[in-house]
């Protein structure tokens, strides 16, 4: 990632409030590793216990957490990621969160096809008919290798309930 | 050379019109699996295997023991494109196989990768055929306690001292090892780390973690750079094929040392996922120019491809002789093999000869039509990295949902892809090395599995991992290589203070 | 469960004829809670062969693996799929264990029990090199051994894992259980010689029987099993004494059955019913029986639902007495 190191001047999010959170996630991991081994017995029975070893690694977890925060600390602050940069990669995540969400409700076969309508049409510069037959056919294809060829069914809402499927 | 007329016997049988069109079609239908990811090998057997009831059980296992090459062979090629292993055994191959795409390399990754499989293949059929009854009796000396000892090693040769902040690299094998811990526990029959979901009840599947750490993230550092791939145009032409055959044969001993690796791994059976990480690990343990890996160094490719492939193809020596399935497709595979009333187990050599010859000489066969196939299709895969950007990541993003989906059949599973995707991202901007982590988490609960197992025979008796020649072996293999790296590090630091450090020779 | 219960009767009541009323629209979805290549996927993929071979249903059959949590996440989502008449599970004694020992929220009450297809046996299996000859040997051995004999098996707090708890208790030996991760590595480690013994299913075991790795001690059953045909040079699986005969008070057999999802009519319950009936006159369905050694129990409608609470009681009993029974 040699190349996405921005120059100085650029605003974005501090690398070293990243960093921080990051490092108290991962303890927080840790704890709760740790509350949920000790309840159940982290112990040597004659042979450690089923907490024993996740007991064990969630403490290398904590202190290898606490060290990445320290040196986060002592390094010269960077910009981990620029506003600019945040607004594209936002660009693309907030629809795959939407059509991750849309899954549930509509299936995955229409929710791909807005998803990709979506992302086609605010992001590339396709003709309208580039974007509809992609639209239309991907799904498409999708059905007929994984419903028709595989056997293996996949998420689907009340359109496909619809069609008997 | 009783066997080797059996073999010839079982080419004659092999090479028949009909057989040879099932190979084919076989290898053409497991390509295709092996490249979508949540479609792997076993989806492509178990579909199949309804149809060949009616067939003549040596054709029905050629067709689909056919697959399981043409999966082998496919799982390489989403990792090298997109940084997404279509199957789990070709993580490794993403380590270097996708920088090589961005460098506009993609069809030397990719015939390198083929060509790697079929050599690990090729060796893991060759073990197959001559020594078969002895390799058999090996694996029966494995019992908890070496089955540690085989993960131990895997971990230490893999886990040197990287490049990245040791802290981080620490922090991500620890994540790993509790993401693993998720779920039942098998040698308890408790459920761990699961705070009463019924969600997190089936534990993290490494695919699924894969899918959003390595795909999701890719797509995401991607937009970063502006809307398109970094990969550039990749030649199109069938001779970067022979360039690529042309530097092969310096690369002899990385190739010999991930076959042996890889053969070991699947008989053992340790399995061809880590085969592939003790052979990327080895690799660069050996190699002059460790720090090149993982920016697109070749060895990088072959190194994990050919253990890979040969563990997968010595997976079938134990289902065959023994009966014990090394792989998911392995256990399907038995499974149509005693529904055509085959018994799998040493008497299968004795009583059913035509068709195991048969089926070994279909081996040999099915995995040089893989990779004429494949190799063909070097041109069409590479043409991909042509399609604008705004078009192919929408499509990668609707084939990891799917993907993540199908492994267990659960949304849930759809929104961990999207998590660790995020996960994936920052960790890549915060130089977290992902490699220990999905190591951790492929591994780990079965090297704490068989720790607990080697305990529970030995009363809580730590000796039993020194108890004889085979474990100690391997301990103290595995202690060397975790060593290493530290041991190599004093002598330079060493040698440095007494003035001693004169400049390297340069050529080999 | 009531619903349930009520349902099965119907369809037991209802005449063939009426059978036919319902018919399914679209692929029937078999959910196996264990892993491609285990005995319930081989059952499950048998039943499709045979479904598929003889033309039973137009409508095609599609194996799901959802083997997470010894089966319990399957479990759950039958529980959720309720009213979807294009649904089955393949069950063991797990429908009742699972739940038992996880403490999951399901139960097979909330499911609409379809048909017993078989009973599976269990065999004390001992390495072909060992001492034994007989049940009374192997226990003899184990009060005295030191460090104590072990066992392996499937999994811990599964079948296999009860048996050996209760021989412990019914012999007074100390037995240690090694947990693998199935019959079929487990079975590989007693030809290996790292367990003394293991309390496999015949199918899981019959292999290294035949190839002279291993030798069985006696069947964990009343009676012995029935198919008398020559398995290895001079024994038949009927040959096989059981552990009462030999002093060893122990008998356990696991139902194979399959279940639909709650809140389905009676008339499409039927419809499967008359299926698995159909299914297993099929030679297909016989040649794996004698395959696997299985005993064939077929048991539907209320016969099936006796049958489920006795043996969820005798489990939960046995369960309790082993300490299984999940207390957190």
């Amino acid at each position: 990632m040699a190349e996405a190191s921005p120059s100085t001047t650029e605003r974005g999010i501090s690398r070293r409030l990243v960093e921080t959170i990051v490092s108290l996630a991962l303890m927080g991991v840790a704890a709760l590793a740790l509350w949920d081994s000790y309840e159940r017995g982290a112990g040597w029975d004659n042979g450690p216990e089923n907490g024993f070893f996740p007991a064990r690694v969630a403490w290398i977890l904590a202190i290898a957490a606490l060290a990445t925060l320290w040196s986060a600390f002592r390094r010269e602050e960077s910009v981990f990621v620029t506003y600019e940069q945040l607004r594209l990669v936002a660009q693309v995540f907030v629809p795959l969160f939407l059509y991750v969400l849309a899954i549930a409700f509509i299936g995955i076969y229409l929710a791909s096809a807005l998803f990709m309508a979506l992302f086609m049409l605010m992001l590339g510069s396709f003709r309208w008919w580039q974007t509809l037959l992609a639209v239309v056919l991907t799904p498409l294809i999708i059905f007929w290798v994984f419903e028709l060829q595989f056997r293996v069914p996949l998420p689907k809402g009340p359109i496909e309930t619809m069609l008997g499927y | 050379m009783d066997d080797l007329n059996q073999l010839l016997l079982g080419f004659q049988v092999a090479l028949t019109w009909h057989n040879v069109l099932f190979m084919v079609v076989g290898v053409l239908l497991g390509i295709v699996v092996g490249v979508l990811p949540g479609l792997g090998g076993p989806n492509g057997v178990a579909i199949l295997l309804p149809l060949t009831f009616g067939m003549d059980p040596t054709s029905a296992i050629i067709l689909l023991s056919s697959i399981y090459w043409g999966a082998l062979f496919g799982g390489a090629i989403t990792s090298i494109l997109f940084n997404i292993p279509g199957e789990a055994w070709s993580v490794a191959t993403t380590f270097d196989g996708y920088p090589m795409a961005q460098q506009g390399r993609a069809g030397e990754a990719l015939t390198a990768a083929f060509t790697a499989s079929f050599i690990g293949a090729l060796s893991g059929v060759v073990l197959i055929t001559f020594v078969a009854p002895l390799v058999a009796k090996f694996a029966l000396r494995f019992g908890p306690a070496e089955f540690f000892g085989v993960f131990f090693l895997t971990f230490c040769s893999f886990i040197g001292m990287g490049r990245e902040n040791k802290a981080k690299i620490v922090a991500s094998l620890a994540l790993g090892f509790l993401l693993a811990a998720v779920g039942l526990d098998t040698i308890s029959g408790d459920l761990r780390l699961t705070f009463g979901t019924s969600e997190l009840m089936k534990g993290f599947d490494f695919l699924v973690v894969v899918i959003g750490l390595f795909g999701v993230s890719e797509i995401l550092l991607t937009i970063e750079e502006g809307l398109h791939f970094k990969g550039k145009r990749a030649a199109m032409d069938l001779a970067v094929v022979l360039r690529t055959w042309a530097s092969l044969p310096r690369y002899w001993a990385t190739l010999i040392r991930s076959s042996v690796v890889g053969m070991w791994m699947g008989v053992t059976p340790g399995g061809a996922i880590a085969a592939s990480f003790m052979g990327y690990g080895l690799a660069k343990r050996f190699s002059r120019t460790p720090e090149s890996f993982g920016r697109g160094e070749v060895e990088g490719v072959l190194a994990p491809e050919t253990a890979a492939h040969a563990a997968g193809t010595s997976a079938l020596l134990p289902m065959l002789a023994l009966g014990i399935p090394g792989s998911a497709t392995a256990a399907v595979l038995l499974g149509g093999l005693m529904i055509w009333g085959l018994q799998p187990g040493p008497l299968l050599f004795v009583e059913k000869k035509e068709f195991v010859w048969g089926l070994i000489a279909s081996m040999y066969l099915g995995n040089i039509a893989g990779l004429l196939i494949v190799l063909a299709t070097v041109p069409v895969f590479a043409a991909i990295m042509r399609i604008p950007f705004a078009l192919v990541a929408p499509i990668i993003l609707v084939v990891c949902a799917i993907g993540a989906y199908t492994v267990e059949s659960s949304r849930f599973d759809i929104w961990l892809m999207l998590v660790f995707g995020v996960v994936g991202y920052v960790f890549k901007k915060l130089d977290y090395p992902l490699a220990p982590l999905v190591l951790a988490l492929v591994l780990g609960d079965r090297a704490e599995d068989a720790f607990r197992q080697a305990l529970l025979g030995s009363g809580g008796n730590l000796s039993v991992f020194f108890s004889n020649g085979l474990v100690s072996t391997l301990m103290i293999l595995a202690l060397l290589l975790l060593f290493w790296g530290p041991l190599g590090e004093v002598r330079k630091r060493i040698a440095r203070k007494i003035g001693l450090s004169r400049p390297a020779p340069m050529t080999p | 469960m009531r619903v349930a219960v009520t349902a099965a009767i119907a369809a037991a009541l209802l005449p063939v004829s009426a059978a036919q009323a319902w018919e399914p629209t679209k692929p029937i979805e078999i959910i196996v809670p264990f892993p491609p290549g285990g005995s319930s996927d081989q059952m499950a993929r048998t039943i499709q062969g045979a479904i598929q071979k003889n033309n039973l249903v137009k409508q095609p059959i599609i194996i799901v693996n959802k083997p997470a949590a010894a089966g319990g996440e399957a479990m759950l989502d039958i529980q959720k799929s309720a009213g979807d008449p294009h649904k089955l599970i393949t069950t063991s004694s797990g429908i009742y264990m699972t739940p038992l020992a996880t403490k999951l929220p399901v139960s097979w009450k909330d499911f609409t029990p379809v048909a017993m297809m078989a009973q599976d046996a269990f065999v004390l299996w001992v390495n072909a090199a060992s001492p034994y000859k007989t049940a009374k040997d192997f226990i003899d051995a184990a009060k005295t051994a030191n460090p104590p004999l072990k066992t392996g098996g499937n999994g811990s707090k599964r079948e296999d894992h009860l048996i050996s708890v209760t021989m412990e208790q019914v012999g007074g030996a100390k037995i240690t259980y090694v947990p693998y991760q199935g019959g079929g590595p487990s079975s590989v480690q007693l030809a290996g010689g790292h367990i003394d013994a293991n309390m496999n299913n015949p199918a899981e075991e019959v292999a290294n029987w035949r190839s002279g790795a291993v030798k069985p001690l006696c069947v964990f059953s009343q009676k012995p099993m029935e198919y008398t045909q020559k398995v290895t040079a001079d024994m038949a699986w009927s040959d096989i004494p059981t552990c009462p005969s030999q002093g060893l008070n122990v008998t356990y057999q696991m139902l194979r059955g399959m279940f639909m999802p709650g809140k389905v009519t009676p008339e499409q319950q039927a419809f499967y019913v008359e299926l698995f009936r159909k299914v297993a006159e099929t030679p297909d369905w016989k040649a794996y029986l004698e395959r696997n050694a299985l005993v064939p129990d077929l048991r539907s409608g209320q016969a099936f639902v006796d049958f489920l609470t006795e043996d969820e009681r005798k489990h939960k009993e046995l369960m309790t007495k082993a300490g299984f029974i999940a207390t957190n």
